[in-house]
């Protein structure tokens, strides 16, 4: 099917339980939230979690969707420590590979060339290869050197907020890092994006910006129109991670009720329903770009 | 009158002094400002970025901006990080880990219990692991105590120090290189015999026996141990333009000066 659009349920209707899916962006920044709510919304569950964390990790932990995570990291930046990431891990609830951020990204290129790993130092003389079961190889040249074998961190599905698509997934991104991205997409079975506007013909809109097509359209299987889509995390140039919001997030995880309550409150009954809630999309585009 | 963070700043740059054309990357108000300050004094050939992804010549001040423009010269994203930074050892970074032990592995990620289910979750490893084998790392500790050095090996070890017995054989760890430890009691090195750590300055006012009451784990004096140079006037002024909000007030327990009373 050459035209990819969907809705953000289509999407989470060719999910099932028990898959691998990785998620774009990095800590608070670019997290494709609007299928992170749509997931809440449905009861899919028992997922293996591949990200680069940051609330996309913090509410599938809380809402006990996840049965492993693949992370180097969970924080929200200005918040260095997730709380309700800290929560499933202090009770024991989540299995766990634990990974340096770039043994995590090499894993991503290994899925993505179909290779069963990558050599890579990174890793000895520390206790991630113990831990993790990483086993190493030796190169088969003069040197011998051994080397940790990081294995392909292949993807059901890989999930993305983007900034501009059209309806054949040719994607544009901005902003000053795009992080990931490319790598989820091309690790994973099929890429599914959210964009903050979605055209008719990327030629016809915007030919001038095409060096912002970070992965070309062969990977991406599915685009939603979802703008705000990355609310409360930061979507630059358009707006930033939305402070207060994460701070009442966060603070959620010490108190009564905890997650139940919170996620009654704030994820709503849809995906307009939820931007209402924040104050509609003027509200979030009024967001400042963090400065760091 | 100078602080002791201060005078931690100063300490700090020196340990990016000569670094060459490589990514100074400081984090926290203390590293960051000190990363800026061998920049502009010492090592004017360092490379850095304004905190987020693109490269700057000119350090760009911690804290609100205001009227501030950082001016871009390079780009150097998270997603060209590994392959033009970390992996190639073109970096000098200065962090601070939650422990640190006698072989300078340090630990980021977690506390107590199992890796199942661990007593405290940090942040992760994020990229420590890489870090320490591939280039140049030194530390900032703003509260030097017996918990952060401590005794035995850190809880998970998230870089790799100078440990043997964590060393699989045939593995390369040639570019191990811990360089410097700032705390607010002391600097310290990884110059002593198999890399022991030894304390080559004191802060002014501080006693190595003190030092060693706060550290888990035996320390060694340097021979030439002197005490920590309090920076002059003009350094002060170029730390207030890199910190025009001092923030770096917040960073030691009662922000007090640096030539104890």
């Amino acid at each position: 099917m050459l035209d990819k659009r969907m809705t953000l349920a289509e999407v989470v209707g060719q999910l099932q339980n028990g898959m691998t899916i990785g998620i774009g962006g990095w800590g608070p920044r670019r997290k494709p939230m609007a299928l992170l709510r749509e997931i809440l919304r449905s009861g899919l569950t028992d997922l293996t979690i591949v990200a680069y964390g940051g609330a996309d990790v913090g509410m599938l932990a809380a809402a006990g969707r996840i049965r492993k995570l693949v992370f180097a990291f969970v924080s929200l930046d200005a918040i260095p420590l997730e709380p309700w990431f800290r929560k499933a891990r202090e009770a024991g609830s989540i299995d766990v590979l634990e990974l340096d951020e770039g043994m995590f990204q090499w894993g991503l290129k290994a899925a993505a060339f179909g290779l069963p790993f990558l050599p890579t130092r990174v890793g000895l003389g520390t206790d991630l290869a113990a831990l993790g079961g990483l086993k190493t190889v030796t190169s088969p040249y003069d040197d011998a050197e051994t080397l940790i074998a990081m294995p392909a961190l292949t993807l059901d599905a890989a999930l993305l907020h983007v900034n501009r698509s059209d309806w054949r997934g040719n994607i544009q991104a901005f902003g000053p890092d795009t992080y990931y991205d490319e790598w989820f997409a091309k690790a994973a079975t099929r890429c599914f994006v959210t964009a903050e506007e979605v055209v008719e013909r990327m030629e016809d809109a915007y030919p001038g910006d095409t060096q912002a097509n970070i992965v070309p359209r062969c990977f991406i299987s599915g685009v939603v129109s979802a703008p705000g889509g990355a609310h409360p995390s930061s979507m630059p140039p358009l707006y930033g991670w939305d402070s207060k919001f994460l701070k009442a997030y966060t603070g959620a995880a010490a108190a009564e009720g905890g997650w139940a309550a919170w996620a009654a409150e704030n994820i709503g009954a849809t995906e307009a329903d939820y931007l209402a809630k924040v104050g509609g999309l003027a509200a979030v585009s009024a967001l400042p770009l963090p400065v760091f | 009158m100078a602080t002791l963070a201060e005078l931690c700043i100063l300490a700090c740059s020196e340990a990016f002094r000569g670094g060459g054309e490589i990514i100074a990357t400081g984090v926290g108000p203390v590293p960051r400002v000190a990363a800026g300050l061998a920049k502009l004094t010492h090592t004017p050939e360092l490379m850095m970025t304004d905190g987020e992804a693109y490269l700057v010549e000119e350090p760009v001040p911690i804290g609100p901006r205001g009227d501030y423009q950082p001016k871009f010269a390079g780009h150097l994203p998270f997603s060209r990080f590994f392959d033009d930074a970390v992996w190639t050892g073109r970096r000098h970074a200065m962090v601070t880990p939650t422990q640190i032990d006698r072989f300078g592995q340090t630990n980021l990620s977690a506390l107590g219990g199992t890796h199942k289910q661990p007593k405290v979750q940090m942040l992760g490893v994020r990229g420590f692991p890489g870090n320490s084998v591939y280039h140049p790392n030194s530390m900032f500790i703003p509260a030097h105590s017996a918990r952060v050095f401590c005794a035995g090996e850190v809880d998970m070890v998230s870089s790799a120090g100078y440990n043997p017995a964590k060393r699989v054989p045939g593995g390369n760890y040639t570019g191990i290189d811990l360089r410097r430890i700032v705390t607010n009691l002391c600097v310290m090195d990884f110059g002593g015999p198999d890399h022991a750590i030894r304390v080559i300055s004191l802060h002014p006012g501080v006693s190595f026996d003190e030092v060693q009451a706060a550290t888990g784990f035996p320390l060694l004096l340097a021979d030439a141990a002197g005490v920590t140079a309090i920076p002059d006037a003009g350094t002060l002024a170029i730390i207030t333009r890199l910190d025009p909000h001092g923030i770096r007030a917040s960073v030691i327990k009662d922000n007090p000066p640096a030539q104890r009373a």
